[in-house]
C-alpha cells in the first residue's frame, strides 16, 4: 500500500515506528496517534473555517451587488484574521443575571456539534475518522446536541429575545429532524447500508439521480436544520434583535458564527456524500488519495454555494407558515417518498441498471408532481375563501 | 486494572454523579441539563459495549427528543424555576432503606451467576449486528409481535394527543 493510496495508515505506522523506537508501550502510541490524527483533522478544519468567513462575505456582496472585503490583502484575503483579532480583543460581558456555567458551555457545544460531524466524514476511500455502519444516524445524533447548545444559548442569557429566539429554532430543528432523517434512510435503502462509506462506494449512479426528489427535500430539512434564510426566523434581526446570541460578546460569538458557516459547510458535504457520489468523480479517487480528498472538498463547496445562493436570495419565512410547511408539507411527502422508494427497490430487485434506474427517477418526478399539484388546488381554494372567487374579466384575461 | 475498565469506571462515575445532581440541585433547568449529561454518560456505556447503534438511538431519542421537550415544559411553566420548598418528604427513610435493599438484593444475586466473571466472546470479523437486529425485528421468529405492539402503542398515544389537541370549531 503506496502512500498516495493510504496516506494515514503510512502516516500511522511510521509515527508508530518512532513512538515505539522511543521506548512508549504500543497501546499508549496508538492513543496518541488517535488524538494526533483528530487533532490534525480539527486544525485544518478551524482553518478552513477562517476561510470560510471571506468566501461567504465574498459570495454575498457579489449577490448584493458590492464588492465585499477588498482592502485588507489581495482580494481582502487577511480580512477574517483582523476580524478574528477584532473579536478576540473585545471586552467579554457576561449579562446581569445570566446563568454563568450554562452560559460559557454553550458556545463550546455549539462549535462541538459541528466539529464530531467530521468523525463519520469519508475524505477518500480510506480516510475517514470511524466508518461507523450507522453513520446516517450519527448525524441526526450530533444535531440532537446542536439543539441543545442553542437552547441553553437562549436560556442562560437570560434575555427574552435570546429565549424566544431559542424556542423557534428549537421548535424549526425539532421538526424539520423528521423529514432529514426519512431522507437519509433513502440512501440507505439504495446502498443496503447506514455506513457513509459504503452509501459512497455504491455510487456508481450517483443517488441524486435516482432520487432528485430525496436530494432536494434533505437540502430544504437541512437548511432549516441550519437555522439560514429563508428559515431563519431564530435570528429575525428585524424583531428579534439577533436571536439566541443577542448577548455574546466577542470570541464567544465568534464561536456561534463560526460553528455556523462550518456547519453549513458540513451540510454541503453530507449533500454530497449522500446524493453526489462523495469523493467518487470519474474514477479519480482511485488515483491518489489527495485528489479523492480535493473532489470531496469540491463537491462540498458546491453543496455550500447552494445554500449560500438560497439565503441570500430568499427572504424570510413567517414561523408558522415554516412549521405548517414542514408538517403538513414536507413531512408526508417524505413518508410517502420513502414508501415508494422502498417499495420500488423491492419489485426491480434483480432488474437491469437502466429500467431500475429510469423507473426510481420517474417516480420521483411523478410523485413531486402529484404533490406540487395537490398543494397547488389546496392552496387556490384557501385563496378563495380568503379573496373570494377571482373576478371572470381577469381569468379570461390569462 | 485494564484501560477498558479505567474508562468504564469513569464513565459510571460522570453517569452515577450526573443523576444524583439531577435529584438534588434546586434549579429545574439545571436538573434538566444534568439529565442531558446523565443520559449521555447512559450513551458513553453503550458505546463502551461496542452497541453504537443503541448509543447513537439513546442521543437521538432521549437528549435530542425528551430532554428538549422536558427543558421547553419546564421553560413555559413558571417564572422563577428556583424551588423553595424541602427536598425531602417525611417517607425519605423508607426510600434510602428500599434502595438500599435493592442494591444489596442486586448485588448477592449477581455475585452467584457466573456470567459476571466471564468475559463476552469477541464479535467474528465483518459482523454486521444492525443488520442482525433489523432482521430480529421483522422476522416472525423473532420480535416481530413486540414490535409492532410497540408501533401500535405509539399510534394510539399520537391519535390521542391529535385527539386532545383538536380545536372543534
Amino acid at each position: 500500500m503506496s502512500f498516495w493510496n493510504d496516506p494515514l495508515k503510512v502516516a500511522a505506522d511510521w509515527l508508530m515506528g518512532i513512538f515505539t523506537g522511543w521506548g512508549m508501550p504500543e497501546i499508549a502510541a496508538q492513543i496518541l496517534i488517535g488524538f494526533l490524527g483528530v487533532l490534525i483533522l480539527i486544525s485544518l478544519l478551524m482553518l478552513l473555517d477562517i476561510f470560510l468567513v471571506w468566501v461567504e462575505r465574498k459570495v454575498v456582496s457579489r449577490f448584493q451587488d458590492r464588492i465585499g472585503p477588498n482592502r485588507v490583502g489581495p482580494f481582502g484575503l487577511i480580512q477574517p484574521f483582523a476580524d478574528i483579532i477584532k473579536l478576540i480583543i473585545k471586552e467579554d460581558i457576561t449579562p446581569g443575571g445570566a446563568d454563568k456555567v450554562v452560559y460559557n458551555i454553550a458556545p463550546m457545544l455549539s462549535m462541538m456539534s459541528v466539529l464530531i460531524l467530521w468523525a463519520v466524514v469519508p475524505l477518500a476511500p480510506r480516510i475517514i475518522g470511524v466508518d461507523l455502519n450507522i453513520g446516517a444516524l450519527y448525524i441526526i445524533a450530533a444535531g440532537a446536541i446542536g439543539t441543545l447548545s442553542i437552547i441553553m444559548a437562549g436560556w442562560s442569557s437570560n434575555n427574552k429575545f435570546a429565549l424566544i429566539g431559542a424556542f423557534r429554532q428549537v421548535a424549526v430543528m425539532v421538526s424539520f429532524e423528521i423529514p432529514m432523517l426519512t431522507m437519509l434512510l433513502i440512501p440507505t435503502i439504495f446502498a443496503g447500508s447506514m455506513g457513509l462509506n459504503a452509501i459512497t462506494e455504491k455510487q456508481d449512479i450517483w443517488f441524486v439521480f435516482l432520487a432528485p426528489l430525496g436530494a432536494l427535500i434533505f437540502l430544504i430539512a437541512a437548511i432549516a436544520e441550519l437555522g439560514r434564510a429563508p428559515f431563519d426566523m431564530a435570528e429575525g434581526e428585524s424583531e428579534l434583535v439577533a436571536g439566541y446570541n443577542t448577548e455574546y460578546s466577542g470570541m464567544k460569538f465568534g464561536m456561534f458564527y463560526a460553528g455556523e458557516l462550518l456547519h453549513a459547510f458540513t451540510f454541503g458535504g453530507f449533500w454530497s456524500i449522500l446524493f453526489f457520489g462523495g469523493y467518487r468523480f470519474l474514477g479519480l479517487e482511485q488515483v491518489n488519495a489527495f485528489l479523492a480528498i480535493a473532489v470531496i472538498i469540491f463537491k462540498a463547496f458546491i453543496g455550500y454555494w447552494i445554500i449560500m445562493w438560497i439565503k441570500y436570495t430568499l427572504m424570510r419565512i413567517r414561523i408558522d407558515h415554516m412549521l405548517g410547511f414542514n408538517w403538513k408539507f414536507l413531512t408526508p411527502l417524505s413518508f410517502t417518498l420513502l414508501m415508494v422508494v422502498a417499495l420500488m427497490n423491492a419489485l426491480l430487485q434483480g432488474t437491469p441498471t437502466w429500467l431500475y434506474a429510469s423507473s426510481m427517477f420517474l417516480s420521483n418526478l411523478v410523485l413531486g408532481w402529484i404533490a406540487l399539484e395537490l398543494a397547488r388546488s389546496y392552496s387556490r381554494k384557501e385563496r378563495e375563501k380568503v379573496e373570494g372567487p377571482k373576478p371572470v374579466a381577469e381569468a379570461a384575461h390569462h | 486494572m485494564t484501560g477498558g475498565q479505567i474508562i468504564f469506571l469513569l464513565v459510571t462515575l460522570f453517569t452515577l454523579g450526573s443523576g444524583f445532581m439531577v435529584v438534588t440541585t434546586r434549579n429545574l433547568v439545571h436538573a434538566a441539563l444534568w439529565l442531558v449529561s446523565t443520559l449521555f454518560g447512559v450513551a458513553v456505556t453503550y458505546a463502551l459495549l461496542n452497541a453504537t447503534f443503541l448509543a447513537v438511538v439513546q442521543v437521538v431519542v432521549y437528549i435530542g427528543a425528551i430532554a428538549i421537550l422536558f427543558i421547553f415544559a419546564v421553560m413555559l411553566t413558571r417564572k422563577d424555576m428556583r424551588d423553595q420548598g424541602p427536598q425531602m418528604n417525611p417517607n425519605w427513610w423508607l426510600g434510602a432503606l428500599l434502595s438500599v435493599m435493592v442494591f444489596v438484593g442486586l448485588f448477592l444475586l449477581l455475585q452467584g451467576w457466573s456470567g459476571l466473571s466471564t468475559t463476552a466472546a469477541d464479535l467474528p470479523v465483518g459482523f454486521d449486528s444492525i443488520s442482525e437486529l433489523g432482521n430480529a425485528l421483522v422476522s416472525p421468529d423473532a420480535y416481530v409481535l413486540p414490535f409492532e405492539v410497540a408501533s401500535v402503542l405509539l399510534v394510539a398515544a399520537l391519535v390521542g394527543a391529535v385527539y386532545v389537541a383538536f380545536n372543534r370549531k
